[in-house]
């Protein structure tokens, strides 16, 4: 069959991570288990995260409210503001800007620190004094960041509808609690689980893209910033697929 | 260090071995095209400093990665202390690679851990039944026998060059290794530390009666640690005896690194 070279390595690269992927589901149910790790890693990313996230959810739920609001007063629909703001923070907004905020700082973090430990031999130091280095820096930074993200989006989603809540404040006065009470009436359990679920998946490709980026880099230093872009690049579009993807699936499901 | 008798690792049991400590037979290795190691063949005998002597891309450092199992031969017999290396398992190869200290040219230290948890890292790894005050004691040992003892606390990024070398040479006898493969432990460094690394090298083998393979193109280095020096060209050994055989070698390919 002829594809052009760009198909070709794009086909490579792909492979590549499924195998690596496959890898990792091979390595992650085997002892023996670095839990000292990858409670480490679970601090680390997360909490190097928290700010972050924090401060752009709030901007984004102010922004978003600030913007819609001219409007919904437009179409006489003010009122229903706080149970649009609930939904497109909870559903969708807030794990996606999310998931690309953690892609950024995460991915490329993990992306520059396994490259830098590739190009400079440790990890075959680690290799060689008889420790598996995929178990040790992959699955343990893949399974942290799978698990950070989703606590991160619940984080990213309060600050967000507080920062909503304040917007709407700043035209009229509403209550915390008229608010609040007005977003979980707006939710209903197929809003908040699906959108749940899919940071999971956010932020394992976050994690493994980095590893995969990171633990393959090349040509020394020059290799650790490649491996740290593409990582960034790889990831966000993988969240986008992925958001897709779960879209489809609610939808045949009867969830949306 | 503090005398030979406390060099016995934990949990290990003496075993004598007959014959040489690495045994290599028509080892082949490419990358594509790139043929490295054609048809190698080398022995390392118990106790022996041997110096592989090669131009940079001769295939040295693809070598000593065969041997402790970094990268598989594309055919050939390694055998370190007894043991096929390519017929082995993973947890296999882990417990052998304990046996075998390895120092990279980039020193390899872990730049997120302070010299005490580099020097841990490895002990952690292999015996997780210590103490912390049976490592305590192993961590200083190993520091005191590069004399940096000082440097416990400090970051690798805070120390020289010289001192990163050494660091790397401590945490490789930490784990008191009976082969010690150091790949091009001089490189980068000046005349005098370079001296002092050599010496270092010369004392550990005095002190433990490792056996050690030195990759290296550097000729004071081969001069000051070479029991025997094999020199490596088109893949193969091309000659091999004592530094002054080399040295008065009439081959004009030997001749050239003396030039």
């Amino acid at each position: 069959m002829n594809i052009s070279p760009a198909a070709r390595a794009f086909l490579y690269e792909a492979g590549n991570i499924f195998r690596f992927t496959v890898r990792f589901f091979r390595e992650v149910f085997r002892p023996r288990y670095e839990v000292q790790e990858f409670v480490h890693q679970c601090y680390i990313i997360g909490n190097k995260s928290l700010p972050l996230v924090g401060l752009t959810g709030f901007i984004m739920g102010l922004v978003l409210t600030m913007q819609l609001r001219p409007n919904m007063v437009r179409y006489g629909a003010e009122s229903q503001l706080p149970a649009m703001i609930g939904i497109a923070v909870v559903r969708e907004v807030g794990p996606v800007i999310t998931a690309l905020i953690f892609a950024g700082k995460i991915g490329s973090s993990i992306g520059a620190e396994l490259g830098s430990m590739k190009v400079t031999e440790q990890i075959d130091a680690m290799e060689v004094s008889g420790t598996n280095p995929f178990k040790y820096l992959v699955v343990t930074r893949t399974l942290a960041a799978t698990l950070m993200l989703p606590l991160l989006v619940i984080l990213s989603d309060s600050v967000s509808l507080f920062g909503s809540y304040l917007g709407i404040n700043i035209y009229t006065y509403n209550s915390f609690q008229l608010y609040i009470t007005q977003v979980m009436d707006s939710l209903a359990f197929y809003d908040v689980f699906p959108a749940f679920i899919k940071t999971f998946f956010f932020g394992f490709a976050v994690g493994i893209v980095g590893c995969y980026k990171g633990y393959h880099a090349e040509k020394g230093t020059e290799g650790v910033g490649r491996a740290a872009n593409s990582a960034v690049v790889v990831a966000s579009l993988l969240v986008f697929i992925l958001d897709l993807l779960v879209v489809q699936v609610t939808d045949i499901l009867n969830y949306n | 260090m503090n005398g030979t008798q406390s060099m016995q690792r934990p949990g290990s049991e003496e075993r004598p071995l007959e014959g040489p400590v690495v045994r290599i037979e028509g080892l082949h290795k490419s990358f594509g095209n790139n043929r490295i190691l054609t048809d190698f063949n080398l022995e390392v005998a118990k106790g022996e400093n041997l110096v592989v002597l090669g131009r940079s891309g001769s295939g040295k450092s693809v070598l000593i990665k065969c041997i402790i199992g970094l990268l598989d031969p594309d055919q050939g017999l390694i055998e370190v202390l007894g043991q096929d290396v390519t017929a082995l398992d993973h947890e296999q190869l882990d417990q052998l690679r304990v046996r075998i200290g390895f120092l990279f040219q980039s020193n390899a230290l872990y730049d997120s851990m302070t010299v005490r948890e580099n020097l841990e890292f490895p002990l952690r790894r292999r015996w997780f039944k210590l103490d912390q005050e049976e490592v305590n004691a192993m961590v200083q040992e190993a520091l005191d026998s590069v004399g940096l003892a000082r440097t416990v606390d400090m970051m690798p990024a805070e120390l020289s060059g010289g001192m990163r070398k050494r660091i790397a040479l401590a945490r490789t006898l930490i784990l008191k290794p009976e082969i010690i493969l150091y790949d091009e432990p001089t490189t980068g460094l000046d005349p005098i530390t370079s001296r002092e690394i050599i010496d270092l090298m010369n004392e550990i083998h005095v002190k433990l009666g490792t056996a050690s393979m030195i990759i290296t193109h550097d000729l004071k280095c081969m001069e000051l640690t070479a029991d025997r020096v094999i020199v490596l060209i088109d893949g193969r050994c091309y000659a091999t005896g004592t530094y002054q055989d080399i040295y008065q070698s009439k081959d004009p390919r030997v001749k050239k690194f003396f030039e």
